[in-house]
């Protein structure tokens, strides 16, 4: 508000009708404010619904998951809760009690249930994420649980004599309540041991963080190669004539207008043992044929695949800023006695950085989610982390445990973009 | 055309020529030659090869055939950088992301100037274009005029010899550009240094330069000071590009001294200077000022020559009246008068006289 203080006191400014000028400033724009949301409502809609939304629904399930205490029929979907009587002795008992016969025995009415709701399998899954072997014991003792009698735990031990492991009840109790962060430590490869203290898996079983670093590393690989091959390209693209460069821009652009499949598949054909490369180099005499270079189903292979499936996104960024740096500044440069390599060092590179930071925050992030190069070539050695989500998602149907390393992913980036504004900063981001 | 002894002269292009696709000349024998401390500038259409001979001497583009020497010594094979030439260029091409004081120190940096010789120099440079207290600014936060001074110390803050200016004061305001026109020339002549200015601008060309080269289809088409090349011009396209120009055509009757008969296309029988015709029977072009011509009967000379006109379109623009007028078939003629008590003012439709000296009526080529 402006207020005008010609006498010392402040004064409303009015319209030539008496009306505050901030009010009818407002009531003049809300009809164009509104108009200009109902434009992008749609938008707004369609970003809430296919990208807010699943994004806050998987953070959820990294965190929720209620396999041992909810049961939902398919058919009718009527929830039934499930394992209540085993959680209120987990409740009245602090971790660690050893299990005592009334625990046995509100196990043995939570079977009961499970039995007649047909769920025993669903409650076993969830504790077999933490436990192996789990499931097979809870399908077993469930088909036997009409016929136990009391004693409950000798009968439960007559089923299977695990029924006594701590680890089985600590697993059990932490399942026991849907929230749970047992699923971030799978994550990073750590468990609870049976006193519920966070422990490092064994370490023949540690793949996760290993397998987070190496993704880290190929795609900061990935990313500096693009960028060693991009910018070359981008300076070439930026000073040709018009003419030619619109041919070379048609090259760069051709893996955009073809299928990923048919592009990753293609390398598959020039880079497996008995194919083009190999078979040139072997033609040529630079290798024996029977010491073929293994390109592919190692990282070798996702290594080339992606750097040249990414590289469009490198160039282009870097073309954008690289065409309207007039080239009188390097001239400038060298007039002022500059020789070319302090012209490039010190005025050209300078005003190129915002492309860069624009093309390697877009190639990075890319690459740490790729997901069908590396599966296609990458072979055991090449996978990403995105393809151990996949298979947690699709055949472990670990949801939960899916949705904890995508939930790190996730934080891992907006770490880095952080890192990126604090450094480079984002206003000096440059993509077209 | 080379009137400056060439072993006295600080830059001399010697029949240089520069072709950029083998099969047509953009630079076709160029001849010139600077004597130290003169002001040089080069006007012409755009594609006249003006630019390219300032890119030559910058060392930019290499000359296809022909030597260029700078104090004595011949460049040809020499890298800009090593060439010590400062350069303005037409879009100041000052380093955005350099502060004003890192603009201006570039050029020592890369000297390998200390630090505390730099500051002062920067100092100096900055005060001379009146810019003091602008050396943590950005050039994004400069004005048009400002970013133009900057450019202009930062191409003399290493002291160069020779200062190349390609059209600098393009951009700017009308006001801006009289002013920048004045600051350049000043600190061109306090500062002694040999300056090639580029400009299509003939009001920039004439009130800047010790000498004006006109240029036009890759040639030079007249090397000389502004008032002669104003007045005398060598041939009809210096005489069209520079000022405002009648012409009018004809073919030459007789050529007696320093004066020749003109028949003109319309019958009419006019006399004029022969400039760079030399034949009778050939075609020529006359060409005569707006200011040299008379309207007013009792303020014409003895000796002056008179010709029936019709006016077509009469101009009031304060301090000169502007005539369009129809004289021998020719409906472009202009008469420019300054605007005094016992000047006629004219309307359109009537029929007058008018009146010039033989002398200031040029006979030029076709």
């Amino acid at each position: 508000m402006t207020d005008a203080t010609a006498n010392g006191k402040p004064q409303m400014l009015t319209t030539a009708d008496g009306k505050p000028l901030k009010e009818a400033l407002n009531r003049a724009q809300a009809r164009a404010r509104r108009k200009a949301f109902l434009l992008v409502l749609p938008l707004l809609a369609f970003i809430l619904i296919t990208f807010v939304t699943p994004i806050a629904q998987m953070l959820h399930q990294s965190v929720y998951n209620e396999g041992f205490v909810m049961h939902e029929d398919i058919g009718s979907g009527e929830r039934t809760p499930i394992m209540t009587n085993i959680k209120t002795w987990f409740d009245e008992n602090p971790a660690g009690t050893e299990p005592n016969e009334e625990a046995f025995a509100a196990l043995h009415k939570d079977f009961l249930l499970l039995r007649e709701l047909r769920a025993p399998g669903q409650a076993g899954t969830r504790v077999n994420y933490e436990r192996g072997g789990s499931r097979s014991m809870f399908t077993k003792t469930a088909r036997r649980a009409e016929r136990m009698e009391a004693p409950y735990m000798e009968a439960f031990l007559d089923v299977d004599e695990e029924w006594t492991d701590p680890e089985l009840w600590r697993v059990m109790r932490d399942a026991s309540s849907a929230y749970t962060f047992n699923f971030y430590l799978a994550a990073l490869d750590r468990t609870k041991n049976v006193d519920g203290e966070i422990v490092n898996v064994d370490e023949n079983r540690q793949i996760y963080v290993k397998l987070f670093a190496r993704t880290l590393f190929l795609s900061v690989l990935i990313t500096f190669l693009t960028f060693l091959l991009g910018y070359p390209i981008a300076h070439l693209l930026a000073t040709l004539p018009l003419r030619y460069s619109n041919l070379l821009m048609i090259f760069v652009l051709l893996p955009f207008w073809t299928s990923l499949l048919v592009r990753t598949t293609s390398w598959m054909v020039l880079l497996q043992s008995q194919g083009v490369v190999n078979d040139a180099l072997v033609g040529m005499g630079l290798l024996g044929d029977d010491n073929r270079l293994q390109m592919m189903y190692n990282q070798i292979g996702t290594v080339v695949a992606m750097t040249h499936i990414l590289l469009p996104f490198m160039v282009l960024p870097l073309y954008s800023v690289m065409r309207p740096i007039n080239p009188s500044y390097v001239r400038a440069a060298r007039s002022l006695g500059a020789t070319s390599w302090t012209a490039f060092r010190r005025i050209y590179f300078p005003q190129t950085v915002p492309g860069i930071g624009a093309g390697a925050l877009l190639v990075f992030i890319l690459a740490v989610g790729y997901y069908i190069t590396p599966a296609l070539v990458g072979g055991a050695d090449g996978q990403l982390i995105s393809n151990l989500i996949a298979f947690h998602m699709q055949n472990s149907l670990n949801w939960s445990l899916a949705a904890a390393l995508a939930a790190l992913l996730l934080a891992g980036i907006l770490i880095l973009y952080w890192l990126y504004d604090r450094l480079i900063g984002i206003d000096n981001l440059k993509l077209g | 055309m080379a009137d400056v002894n060439r072993d006295d002269a600080f830059v001399v292009f010697d029949r240089v020529q520069k072709s950029y696709d083998g099969e047509t000349l953009v630079v076709k024998d160029l001849n010139l030659s600077m004597p130290r401390g003169e002001f040089l500038t080069m006007l012409g259409p755009s594609g006249s090869g003006k630019t390219t001979c300032l890119m030559m001497l910058a060392g930019f583009e290499t000359a296809t055939h022909g030597e260029i020497l700078l104090g004595g010594k011949p460049i040809n094979n020499i890298p800009p950088h090593k060439r010590g030439i400062g350069m303005v260029f037409q879009n100041y091409a000052l380093f955005p992301h350099m502060t004003v004081a890192e603009n201006l120190s570039f050029p020592l940096e890369v000297r390998g100037i200390d630090k505390s010789t730099r500051e002062g120099k920067i100092k100096r440079a900055l005060d001379m274009v009146q810019m003091g207290q602008f050396g943590n600014r950005r050039p994004a936060q400069l004005s048009g005029g400002q970013q133009q001074r900057i450019a202009l110390a930062r191409a003399l803050v290493f002291e160069p010899e020779l200062v190349l200016m390609d059209e600098p004061l393009g951009a700017l305001d009308k006001q801006l550009r009289e002013h920048m026109q004045f600051e350049i020339t000043r600190l061109a002549h306090e500062l002694g240094i040999t300056t090639v200015y580029v400009t299509h601008d003939q009001t920039e060309a004439l009130t800047m330069s010790d000498r004006v080269a006109v240029f036009d289809d890759g040639r030079i088409q007249q090397l000389a000071a502004p008032d002669t090349l104003y007045e005398e011009p060598q041939n009809s396209f210096v005489a069209q590009f520079i000022g405002e120009n009648n012409t009018l055509e004809g073919v030459i009757t007789a050529i007696k001294g320093d004066l020749c008969e003109v028949k003109l296309d319309s019958g009419e029988i006019i006399d004029a200077k022969p400039v760079n015709v030399s034949e009778v029977g050939q075609r020529t072009r006359v060409s005569i000022r707006p200011e040299r011509v008379e309207m007013n009967r009792s303020r014409l000379q003895a000796g002056a020559h008179t010709l029936k006109a019709e006016v077509l379109e009469f101009i009031y623009m304060g301090d000169i009246f502007r005539t369009r007028l129809r004289v021998a078939g020719n409906e472009d003629f202009v008469v420019k008068t300054r605007n005094a008590p016992d000047q006629v003012r004219t309307e359109p439709g009537q029929q007058i006289e008018i009146g010039w000296l033989p002398q200031d009526c040029r006979a030029l080529d076709a």
